[in-house]
């Protein structure tokens, strides 16, 4: 009998069967439901359902984090309903303006863990499979549905296994090993699968690089994407972990539907320009290209080991004249560590504008949406055409080095033109 | 309930429409209700599109029609106007579910796609799984039973009541 992959073995796991195959319907409980600024609409569809009382009010996490501080009437009136039924439902994991980006945070409380599922009304769902967790997005009345019933139906994917081998050169980081798949197999390239990470690369990594990996997977179609449990997960979550966990490891000889090797030295800086992300090229065919404005934040590239990159390199240099550079960490404990450790003053110093920890500009509600036929370096992880609020705008993704580097030089850079 | 067979002129789109272009983010906390989100339908792909669509009409794309966000708007504005049905050679796996969980006919046919133009006048009948266009006819397979059980509901809304009604 072949193996089995995380995604099979996760899903019969939760679905109390044997065992499960590609292409089987598996119907689970998931141990957390995420949602944001949707819930209040969510809410609104689950009393249409006749929904009363939510199945299990310790599943559901909820963030404020795609409109904070709310920049309109509206946006605050929108909090106001989650507030009132968070209390209505009893929902204890409830995190208010300010406290971080929903996947980022997630992670960092505890609530997504090896071997568990994760739903999630937001496409970047998949980002908590850093921990090891099936993590997938879903739309609001899906949402809503899973808050009435505790169960949702899941299709079992097939899998993509990607190896990584050896060290990356100079200013290349995780962002570009995900840009460089993107770019390989297309924005449909993993459409309706699951995506593993393996090799000694992905073990090399920090958890912040890790977390990059299927965060950017949603921009291949991926379902859910994941990096194997090892000891700097159950290191990670030793403090933070809110309940016991049992990893769920791939067989060795599991069926994949596509194989991938990699060899990380053989990777440099990479663009996705606009307007879709599997729109790469090699910084070098872009650099010089002017920029108006750059932005160093959201779940993809906000985490602290990315502000250490920006100081790095700003430090003692300035953003350039007429440039604007928001800097906004992916949550409070994010902000909190750069500030004690002098990295937000060194930001600050060279002219960083700082905003408040939450997905800010990226998806154009407010905090440095650009203006006409404006140009934006990004350190996010989407850049369709209108995707900060202004379709005439281009917005161009990369890692935070590049980002940094070109609010220095005003334009496309890497960092050996600012060092 | 939805319509079985479905009558409409096409709508042509190419490969990896994203959410955004068929409703804008910038919308997604202020415009609330099914009318306004129509509005705004495709607005920064198709701006022909609101004037001249018709209720019945049919959306046809190309490869991962409704990438990127997870936004049900994006479904919602659709349905609204009265699209009939959008068929692509494949969806973002999101929008498909969001598609069911509308009861918005979604049929993945990367054949048919590849037949028709735009304005060429369809006929989809969803029992039979059959697409009749101006050069000939192609079959779809059905949905899985349990997924078909949310559809046959009307959507998502209705079977999730049906369900809770049954709890009580």
């Amino acid at each position: 009998m072949t193996g089995k992959t995380f995604a099979e073995k996760v899903l019969a796991r939760h679905a109390d069967m044997q065992s499960l195959s590609a292409g089987e319907i598996a119907k689970v409980r998931p141990n957390v439901a995420l949602s944001h600024d949707n819930s209040a609409a969510i809410a609104e569809i689950f009393h249409s359902m006749g929904g009363k009382q939510v199945f299990d009010p310790r599943v559901n996490a909820i963030f404020l984090d795609h409109a904070v501080p709310p920049p309109t009437t509206k946006h605050a009136d929108n909090h106001q309903v989650i507030r009132a039924f968070v209390e209505e439902q009893g929902i204890e994991n409830f995190f208010d303006v300010g406290r971080g980006i929903c996947h980022q945070v997630l992670v960092e409380q505890g609530l997504a863990l090896p071997g568990e599922i994760v739903l999630g009304s937001d496409s970047h769902t998949p980002h908590a499979g850093v921990m090891g967790a099936f993590a997938v997005g879903i739309g609001r009345t899906e949402m809503a549905s899973v808050w009435a019933l505790g169960e949702i139906w899941l299709r079992v994917p097939e899998s993509i296994k990607i190896t990584v081998r050896g060290e990356f050169p100079f200013g290349v980081t995780a962002k570009d090993l995900a840009l460089s798949v993107i770019a390989d197999h297309g924005a449909d390239g993993a459409l309706y699968q699951s995506v593993e990470w393996h090799g000694e690369t992905i073990e090399a990594m920090s958890i912040s690089q890790r977390s990059v990996l299927p965060n950017m997977m949603a921009e291949m179609g991926a379902k859910n994407s994941m990096i194997l449990v090892d000891q700097k997960t159950l290191n990670y979550q030793s403090e933070r972990a809110r309940r016991p966990f049992e990893p769920v490891h791939p067989d060795e000889d599991a069926r994949y539907a596509l194989t991938i090797e990699i060899d990380a030295a053989s990777l440099e800086p990479l663009i996705a320009a606009p307007h879709s992300v599997d729109n790469v090229q090699a910084l070098r065919e872009l650099r010089g290209t002017k920029i108006n404005q750059a932005f160093l934040g959201t779940c993809t590239n906000g985490r602290l080991e990315d502000l250490h990159q920006a100081a790095s390199l700003i430090g003692g240099r300035s953003v350039h004249p007429g440039v604007r550079f928001y800097v906004i960490p992916a949550s409070a404990e994010i902000l909190r560590l750069a500030i004690d450790d002098g990295t937000i003053a060194t930001l600050l110093d060279a002219g960083a504008v700082l905003g408040t920890p939450g997905c800010g500009p990226c998806m154009g509600n407010h905090m440095g949406v650009p203006g006409t036929g404006e140009v934006t370096i990004s350190s996010a992880n989407r850049n369709f055409q209108g995707r900060m609020g202004t379709k005439t705008s281009e917005i161009y993704l990369a890692n935070p080095l590049v980002v940094t580097a070109s609010a220095i030089a005003g334009n496309l850079s890497g960092p050996e033109e600012v060092i | 309930m939805v319509a079985k067979i479905i009558e409409g002129r096409v709508w042509l789109y190419g490969d990896d429409v994203n959410t955004d272009v068929i409703f804008p983010g910038k919308y997604t906390y202020t415009v609330q209700q099914p009318a306004a989100m129509a509005a705004h339908a495709l607005e920064d792909l198709d701006p022909s599109f609101r004037e001249n669509v018709e209720p019945g009409d049919i959306i046809m794309a190309g490869t991962n029609w409704g990438c990127g966000s997870s936004r049900e708007q994006a479904v919602i504005c659709l349905k609204e106007i009265g699209i009939g049905a959008i068929i692509a050679a494949s969806f973002a796996r999101i929008y498909y579910r969001n598609c069911i969980n509308n009861a918005l006919p979604a049929i993945i046919s990367p054949r048919v796609v590849e037949a028709v133009k735009k304005g060429d006048l369809l006929r989809v009948d969803l029992e039979a799984g059959e697409i009749t266009t101006p050069s000939g006819s192609y079959s779809f397979p059905p949905l899985p039973p349990s997924v078909q059980e949310i559809f046959d509901h009307g959507g998502l809304v209705e079977y999730t009541r049906h369900r809770l009604s049954r709890q009580v």
